[in-house]
């Protein structure tokens, strides 16, 4: 069992998990995740890491399913029945770059370490966020902090840029040279990212999340096809060059289960709450 | 002794298959004392026994068989301990039949001693007497091994080197310890609290387990090395194959390792109770001949499929499933589909799995496996439909470890290479055995692999000599 040190509602449905551990943040690295399971009957997972230190580990998630809503629910000196990692391969570093790095809702969070890691390594960082509303943007500091330039859009308007991830970044690439656009959120944001950056030719890194079991390398669930050939998220991933993602393979994939997830959140309510 | 040979094993006690489908208890029931005692009388004691060198791990069969004719079946489990650590697990999943069995000097005339069947009642008798003792350990040598992997190689290689003072720590990357036991094979085979309650021995003779650790990411091996004087790689093979073939990756299409660590590790058998889902089919294809085609197959029937088909590119004869596991699949109605390929999987608007398309085959000169070689036979393709189809095709060792350890001789099928006689791998301190030296093959040879290796680890540990 593992211990859970904070887990905080950083903005409406979006909860940031710090779980006690003394053996990831030795090998982790930018770009990599965890596996973590509520209880004894509980789903395995993979969530981003955001932060370690050599006591602890840090995810952000979305609360959608039964698993995340088991998550957020969770206290500090709760407990976890698994965490393991760090698993997947780590972001690929370069030097002395430009990098546009986006991120959209718990893409928020997973950026944070990838861009320090880019700002490590000499790059110049420009870092985008989005979400619908002001409200729901976070981190702007951490991530300022790691950033030569900064930007926010929403789509109301409310805070920063208003419109699409889309549209500013058009823009950003028909007036600024960048050697690489990195990007951190739900499927769709990095379909959309890729598709946009495709006729600017920039390599295009997105960071996918096909669903996973063991994610070790065994089981196959998370195959996603790159370049006409089938590779593991688990493994081989999660990140991959998103002018090379099969999008309508990853998209019908990744619902799968939906069903299923549906069925199990009313029955996990139903058991909780009556 | 009985005076007169009885020709036949003293049959063992089966669920109904129509009972059986509806459920995942174990299928057989295992021996009562009568029975078992009945079953050891058949044995001859042979002054030479031929059935010893049959066993990978060297139990002393008539030995064990001795006890239990005698009614003393805490020495019988105390004999069998003495080789084999896992006599539960055994007892039911090895192929007795090409091992101990097959060499009983009864099989000239008759059938053979049920080894298996009585191996299993000794450890289940033992499960029914409470908490089993420990044997008394010796003076800790102060010599740290690590063990890679919890499955029945790993778990041998603990057993044998703390049984002789050495300290072992177990690294497993999932979340329940048994490797293949717990996630591959399935609970009405192999009911998990068998396996649980002999990693738990193990844990009281002093190995520590660590689970939810993976070699290769959370640390390295040259890290481990740095705390171990000795590291065993026991990580099974645990990378799927899939056929490569158009539409694979459609929804409702499955990996066996996957359609089966849903089923067991995770128990997507009691969804919603438990979280992880798995996909019900209706009509559903298993595509493979092995013993883990078979286990998939029987799974889809307890998940309440209506039509559940093996499909094997060979025919029956070359089908390298155990036998019980056939008459097994038989009984409870699966459809055998011999000679058959599948070239192309057809999916819905939604890209779920509608349709497999299959090529008929004929056997054609043996090959490099002595096994006569399947040839298409053209124009013979025709469409069936599916709703969930899955591979079970074969697997070859995880890529974690070779690709995180630099100095680590690796074969072509991307294989830990690994001497035969010692267990040895080229980098110095570290052995391998079982699935990841050689690709996909049972329990009892990785058991066996690993009892080799043991030795090795302790000769290296007393004299440093590598």
């Amino acid at each position: 069992m593992y211990k859970v040190l904070k887990r905080e509602k950083i903005v409406p449905n979006i909860h940031l998990l710090v779980i006690e551990s003394d053996a990831i943040y030795k090998n982790a690295q930018a770009g990599e995740f965890v596996v973590v399971r509520a209880d004894e009957r509980g789903e395995r997972i993979p969530l981003n890491l955001v932060d370690w230190d050599k006591n602890s580990v840090s995810m952000m998630f979305m609360e959608i399913g039964t698993s995340t809503r088991k998550f957020a629910a969770l206290k500090a000196g709760d407990e976890i029945a698994t965490l393991v990692g760090p698993l997947g391969k780590p972001t690929e570093m370069t030097k002395g770059k430009k990098i546009l790095c986006l991120g959209g809702c718990y893409g928020i969070g997973a950026l944070y370490p990838v861009i320090r890691a880019f700002k490590e390594q000499d790059n110049t960082v420009v870092t985008a966020i989005e979400a619908r509303s002001a409200y729901l943007l976070y981190w702007q500091e951490k991530l300022k902090k790691y950033s030569d330039e900064f930007y926010e859009i929403t789509r109301d308007g409310t805070q920063g840029l208003q419109g699409h991830i889309n549209d500013f970044l058009q823009e950003y690439l028909r007036t600024n040279a960048v050697d690489l656009v990195y990007v951190q959120g739900c499927t769709y944001l990095t379909y959309l990212s890729s598709e946009t950056t495709r006729p600017y030719g920039i390599k295009t890194i997105v960071g996918l999340n096909p669903i996973m079991v063991d994610a070790t390398g065994m089981c196959g669930v998370c195959r996603v096809i790159i370049n006409g050939e089938t590779k593991f998220g688990c493994v081989d991933g999660p990140e991959f060059d998103g002018h090379q993602v099969d999008w309508e393979n990853l998209l019908s994939r990744r619902k799968i289960y939906l069903k299923e997830e549906v069925y199990s959140l009313s029955f996990y309510e139903c058991e909780k709450y009556g | 002794m009985a005076s007169k040979i009885v020709p036949k094993k003293t049959p063992m006690r089966e669920r109904p298959p129509q009972e059986r489908v509806k459920s995942f208890k174990e299928v057989p029931f295992g021996y009562s004392p009568e029975e078992a005692i009945t079953e050891a009388k058949r044995c001859l004691q042979c002054k030479k026994p031929t059935c010893i060198p049959g066993c990978p791990v060297e139990i002393d069969i008539p030995g064990f068989i001795k006890f239990i004719a005698e009614g003393d079946f805490a020495g019988s489990i105390k004999c069998l301990k003495e080789k084999n650590v896992l006599p539960a697990v055994c007892g039911r999943v090895c192929p007795q039949e090409d091992q101990c069995e097959k060499l009983c000097v009864l099989t000239k005339k008759f059938e053979p001693v049920a080894v298996g069947r009585l191996e299993r009642f000794a450890a289940d008798w033992e499960a029914t007497q409470g908490e089993s003792p420990i044997p008394e350990l010796p003076k800790s040598t102060g010599k740290r091994t690590a063990v890679i992997g919890a499955g029945p190689g790993g778990l041998t290689v603990a057993g044998d080197l703390s049984r002789v003072g050495h300290a072992v720590t177990i690294f497993e990357a999932l979340h329940k310890p048994g490797g293949v036991l717990v996630y591959g094979i399935p609970e009405f085979r192999l009911p998990k609290s068998t396996i649980y309650r002999e990693v738990d021995y193990l844990i009281r003779c002093g190995v520590e387990l660590k689970l939810d650790f993976v070699v290769g990411k959370t640390a390295t091996i040259d890290q481990l090395l740095k705390d171990f004087d000795a590291v065993y790689i026991g990580t099974g093979a645990g990378l799927p194959w899939f056929m490569n073939i158009p539409g694979e990756n459609l929804n409702g299409i499955y990996s066996a390792n996957e359609y089966l660590t849903r089923a067991n590790l995770m128990k997507a058998y009691l969804f919603p109770e438990y979280d992880t889902p798995i996909v019900r089919g209706k009509r559903v294809a298993v595509i493979g001949g092995g013993n883990v085609a078979m286990d998939c197959a029987r799974t889809a029937l307890r998940l309440g499929a209506d039509e559940v088909r093996i499909v094997y590119r060979r025919s029956r004869k070359e089908m390298p499933a155990r036998d019980e596991e056939i008459h097994h699949g038989e009984e409870e109605g699966i459809i055998f589909e011999f000679l058959t390929l599948p070239v192309k999987y057809v999916g819905d608007e939604y890209s779920w799995v509608k349709e497999m398309e299959c090529l008929r085959m004929k056997l054609g000169e043996p090959d490099a496996s002595g096994r006569r070689r399947p040839v298409p036979i053209e124009g013979s393709n025709y469409i069936t439909a599916v709703d969930t189809a899955v591979c079970a095709i074969g697997q070859s060792p995880n890529p974690l470890i070779p690709q995180t350890t630099p100095d680590l001789k690796i074969g072509k099928w991307g294989n830990i290479e690994a001497d035969e006689k010692t267990g040895k791998t080229s980098k110095k301190g570290c052995w391998a055995g079982g699935d990841v030296v050689r690709g996909g093959a049972t329990v009892i040879l990785a058991m066996g692999d690993a009892r080799v290796a043991a030795r090795s680890i302790d000769e290296y540990l007393k004299t440093g000599v590598w």
